[in-house]
């Protein structure tokens, strides 16, 4: 055990992969000399050279292509893109290519590629620098978007997501990369995609959320605690394509349903958890689904106030399930 | 026709016998799938007719058993020549189960065959240009001695992954060759409202690589072009842009009527230099065929897609719920 | 010898027809596979149509110029070889999968799984949900089941409390329609008794069926404050019974109310013909008439023209032609638009069904004497609901909301000064 920061898990996780598989190369902007703009390729570069964490030209579809072209052929890249904001260039790429290649080839090619991108805000980053992309993505069968909460899932779900032989989308909180840390075991392990996490038992009010803001229910849920109130939360860990038993399972558990994203509310990918619970758990809903997510405003604005007034964080949260709780 | 003769590029009769018959193959299921499409017997075809010759002499100027190609929607040529048989087209244009590039799943003329190298494609056009890259950079960081060898048309020369694709290759100097075969028509525009630049070629240079136009109608002279872009890749020195000059004897599709925006003389005049008679008149003057072998040629191929026809036509279609398959790893 | 079709060919995307531009054979002619046949003219491309089949020109079927659409007939041709009898194509054996039908597992495993919609229109109209039959998968009550147990009025109640009896009564007796088959039928168990559908019940089912079935029905209620008429009227049905040898119900000034807003309210007064909705001129008011078990509806015509006497002799005429059955077809045909005296049972709040094909239905309620706060103060007053089921396809809420009220405004304007019964 050892205790580790956000984004150590990922560099971390990164360096185990390709010493253990050479198929492993990572490429992106940055990622060579200077480790990556949030430094999460540190280190990388010197220990296994140029054509194995490469430095690409600002071009995002190209980083997207290449890899894709690589991943055809028996490579395992492992893409970065900047920023989520900045991946916009290579949507065409991934949904076009990737995310079909399987599929329109009837099994004979595959594309075995894995895309990091920092993603979320609250970190002064206005328009552009704090996006939650995930729900572009959400409805394209053949990807798979995971979007990790804490060190130690950062480093069994990145390393699963290396070793997966369909292209996976791996969102990582930048807000989480220095924010949290945890002890994370020293050995090998991987954590299954497509499976959701319960992060705390609960016997009142389930709240089902992904990245970052899990970090803020859990907090949350520790205050409500003191008052009686006995919060369930589920960590969607992989939100496409979703973990519908274990949603279902959670939903039902209280009967009372909160959802949670830092995305902009309409057609977030808690829409669709919403969806699932509303087919599935109608005998066994005490209250109306309710929602927690960003407004729909195009993006988060970058003065503070107006970035805090979008922003999800621990007392908004509390103040939904305590709302839930007393309904 | 051709102002180099086979032998000083090192061909054998043989060779050129072959790329003559794949010319030939190519045209002959082309024609075929227009029938077919006419008779209402297949929803669509898309033509290589016109661009045999540059299709199939850059393809002979690869390593058939090593390269890569990710070729687009009009290379009959070339992926006859990687090893896709009649038969496998004909499915493809029936879309039956068998269909080795899709099973049923895509239109037909979309590409893909892995024990053949031919990269899986898609209808928007030159996304194929940064996976060809891709696959030289796995040939570059592996040191092994193959290319990967891309084309697309003159108008998909000014898609964001044409340009992004081609500076990546040159920065790295990786290994891949990108033809474009420039038939003068993007559906129905025409080169001067595509391109600001005389010619396609002109592009190379502002990604740090070579670019050559050569006369698409003569496969002796693509074929020595691409087999030179082939060995300054193989010897490291990277990338090469081919603009490989045709001409679209069709219609852009089954769907297309290019009467509305094309000058039918000019066609004309171009059907003059058809690259499978004028080849054909190569061979014959050059004594490597006489008239009754190249009349026996004809008359096997007929036969060959005659048999395709029917196979394609009487095999069985994917089960419905295939359609439900291999989204993920199964 | 056999003869072989050739169709239309799908000349593009998006290509519906095509036109045969020119004939390129005739009949007799001799063709191989794919020599061109025809040439085609579609909005996308011209083309020449290649014969699918080697053999001789048998028919030509199309004109040159006339448009076919895809997959139609274009001409026949005689083919010779056999070999070319090649079998149509199939799809590779799809599964036929067995559906399993739900409604026929008799299983009860949903029998108390109750929809929040279920449990609260059970506890609205204080149905026992024990008691009741549930029709959906698993024997599930679903909302129907509640909400046709409503309109039946054979309400199992809750024993716990004892409120106003909700009854609903309807009413139709129009020619018989074919009969949905009901998916599932429940059989009689020993001690039960087996009572057979015919004659009068069976049209009054059928047409019940006919009108829930096809009618998008909605429901508007309105509470109608009729202290004033309920005095006039006491002050003066003695007299009237002695002078006019039958008795001056409510029901008459209700009958009268309603066709004084019909005239107003046009729409109302109308019926679905499918692809168009006929305003009727006249106001012919149907009425509901009980008679045992049996059901009918007469018509008081020119409802509009009567004073509230006309009607109330109208009422009392029909009434006693229905229970001695000397109702003629003239009597009952002819309706615009029906009132229902459901308050004569006692029924404080009912969801009729509109008589098919009238646009709208009203039921009068009991009038009862309920607490109102009126200017500031809780005063005794007698109270009626009017309620209204309107066909959503012709009418909307407005409409009928702006009509529910204008005849609680008649109604509440009623008094000795106001009203006149001749």
């Amino acid at each position: 055990m050892t205790v580790m920061t956000y984004i150590q898990a990922v560099t971390t996780a990164l360096k185990e992969e390709m010493i253990r598989d050479e198929n492993v190369f990572i490429l992106g902007e940055d990622v060579g000399k200077k480790g990556g703009v949030f430094k999460a390729t540190e280190g990388l570069y010197e220990q296994f050279g140029e054509y194995r964490v490469l430095d690409t030209p600002l071009s995002e579809s190209a980083i997207a292509g290449v890899g894709i072209g690589a991943a055809m052929y028996g490579k395992r890249p492992v893409a970065e893109m900047q920023f989520a904001d900045f991946i916009m260039p290579a949507v065409n790429q991934i949904i076009s290519e990737a995310a079909r290649i399987r599929y329109r080839s009837n099994n004979d090619w595959s594309c075995p590629i894995t895309i990091r991108a920092p993603y979320g805000g609250g970190i002064h980053g206005g328009l552009y620098h704090s996006q939650s992309v995930e729900a572009i993505f959400a409805n394209q069968p053949g990807l798979k978007i995971v979007m990790p909460s804490t060190p130690y899932d950062v480093k069994g779900l990145l390393k699963a997501a290396i070793r997966d032989n369909d292209p996976v989308l791996f969102f990582e909180h930048k807000r989480a990369y220095r924010l949290l840390k945890e002890e994370v075991p020293k050995e090998d392990y991987v954590l299954p995609i497509g499976k959701a996490d319960i992060k705390r038992e609960g016997s009142d009010v389930t709240v089902i959320t992904y990245g970052l803001c899990v970090h803020f229910a859990l907090q949350a849920a520790e205050k409500l605690q003191a008052e009686g109130i006995d919060t369930h939360i589920l960590d969607l860990r992989t939100v496409y394509p979703l973990d519908k038993e274990a949603i279902i399972e959670a939903a039902k558990k209280t009967g009372k349903v909160l959802l949670v994203t830092e995305d902009n509310l309409e057609g977030s990918i808690i829409s669709e958890v919403s969806a699932i619970i509303a087919e599935n758990c109608l005998f066994d809903l005490d209250a109306p689904i309710k929602r927690l997510a960003g407004p729909d405003v195009p993006a988060m604005p970058y003065a503070q106030p107006m970035e805090q007034f979008f922003v999800i964080d621990e007392d908004k949260i509390e103040a939904a399930i305590r709302d839930l709780a007393e309904f | 026709m051709s102002k180099t003769h086979h032998k000083s590029l090192g061909l054998t009769n043989d060779d050129v016998i072959e790329m003559y018959k794949t010319m030939l193959l190519a045209r002959k299921v082309d024609e075929r799938m227009w029938l077919l499409n006419r008779a209402g017997k297949i929803p669509f075809v898309i033509s290589c007719q016109g661009q045999e010759a540059a299709q199939v002499g850059a393809a002979f100027a690869l390593d058939r058993k090593h390269d890569y190609v990710a070729p687009y929607y009009r290379d009959l040529g070339v992926v006859l020549a990687f090893g896709m048989t009649a038969t496998d087209l004909m499915l493809a244009a029936f879309a039956k189960a068998e269909d080795p590039n899709s099973g049923g799943r895509q239109m037909p003329s979309h590409f893909g065959q892995k024990k053949n190298r031919i990269l899986t494609g898609s209808s928007p056009v030159a996304t194929q240009v940064p996976h060809a890259v891709g696959v030289a950079l796995a040939a570059k960081m592996e040191s092994k001695d193959f290319v990967s060898f891309v084309t697309l048309g003159e108008g998909s020369s000014n898609q964001g992954d044409f340009h992004e694709g081609l500076n990546f290759a040159g920065v790295h100097k990786l290994p891949v060759i990108t033809m474009v075969e420039n038939n003068g028509y993007a559906i129905s525009v025409p080169l001067e409202k595509q391109l600001a630049c005389k010619s396609v070629a002109d592009r190379g240079i502002g990604y740090g690589m070579p670019g050559i136009s050569v006369d698409g109608h003569d496969p002796l002279a693509v074929y020595e072009v691409v087999k030179e872009a082939r060995e300054r890749a193989i010897s490291g020195e990277g990338p090469t842009l081919i603009e490989a000059l045709t001409t679209r004897f069709t219609a852009h599709s089954s769907d297309d009527d290019d009467r509305q925006y094309r000058d039918l003389t000019e066609l004309e005049k171009a059907k003059q230099r058809d690259p499978i008679i004028t080849f054909a008149n190569y061979l014959k003057n050059e004594e490597v065929l006489t008239e009754e072998e190249l009349n026996k040629i004809e008359s096997e191929i007929n036969d060959e897609v005659n048999k395709a026809t029917d196979y394609a036509e009487n095999a069985p279609f994917a089960d419905p719920d295939h359609a439900l398959k291999y989204v993920y790893e199964e | 010898m056999a003869i072989k079709e050739i169709t239309m060919p799908k000349l593009g995307e998006s290509v519906t027809e095509g036109t045969i531009n020119t004939w390129l054979v005739q009949v007799g002619d001799h063709v191989n596979k794919y020599d061109p046949i025809a040439e085609v003219m579609t909005d996308k491309v011209n083309a020449e149509v290649p014969s699918s089949f080697t053999g001789t020109i048998k028919q030509l079927i199309a004109n040159e110029g006339d448009t076919l659409k895809v997959g139609e007939l274009i001409c026949t041709i005689e083919v010779i070889d056999s070999e070319e009898m090649v079998a149509d194509t199939k799809l590779a054996d799809t599964k036929e999968e067995t559906l399993t039908n739900n409604k026929s597992q008799s299983g009860q495993s949903m029998k108390k799984r109750y929809s929040p919609a279920v449990l609260r229109l059970a506890q609205e109209h204080n149905i026992d949900l024990l008691q009741v039959e549930g029709s959906g998968r698993g024997g599930r009550i679903t909302r129907k089941d509640i909400e046709r147990i409503i309109a039946s009025g054979k309400i199992t109640q809750t024993t716990d409390s004892k409120r106003t009896q909700h009854v609903v009564e309807e009413t139709k007796a129009i020619s018989a329609i074919e009969k949905p088959t009901p998916s599932s039928l429940p059989d009689a168990q020993l001690g039960d008794k087996e009572i057979p559908v015919t004659g009068v019940r069976k049209v009054i089912a059928d047409n019940m069926v006919r009108s829930k079935t096809e009618i998008p029905h909605a429901w508007m209620t309105v509470e109608v404050d009729v202290t004033d008429l309920v005095n006039y009227r006491n002050e003066v049905k003695e007299s009237f019974k002695e002078k006019e040898g039958f008795n001056l119900t409510y029901f008459a000034f209700f009958v009268k109310a309603v066709a004084q807003a019909l005239k107003e309210f046009p729409q109302i007064n109308s019926m679905w013909a499918g692809d168009k909705i006929i305003q009727k001129k006249d106001i012919n008011l149907s009425i509901a008439v009980a008679k045992d078990n049996e059901l009918f509806v007469p018509v008081i015509k020119h409802a509009d023209d009567k004073s509230v006497k006309g009607i109330a002799k109208s009422i009392y005429e029909l009434a006693t032609k229905a229970r001695t059955g000397k109702l003629t077809p003239d009597d009952m045909q002819g309706g615009t638009f029906t009132v229902n005296n459901t308050g004569s049972f006692g029924s404080v709040q009912s969801m009729g069904v509109i008589n098919h094909p009238q646009a709208a239905i009203l039921q009068v309620e009991s009038i009862v004497e309920r607490p109102v706060v009126v200017d500031g103060m809780i005063a005794v007053r007698h109270m009626v609901n009017l309620c209204l089921s309107l066909d959503h396809r012709i009418l909307d809420g407005l409409v009928c909301g702006q009509f529910l009220a204008r005849i609680k405004e008649i109604l509440e304007n009623m008094n000795k000064d106001t009203i006149s019964i001749y």
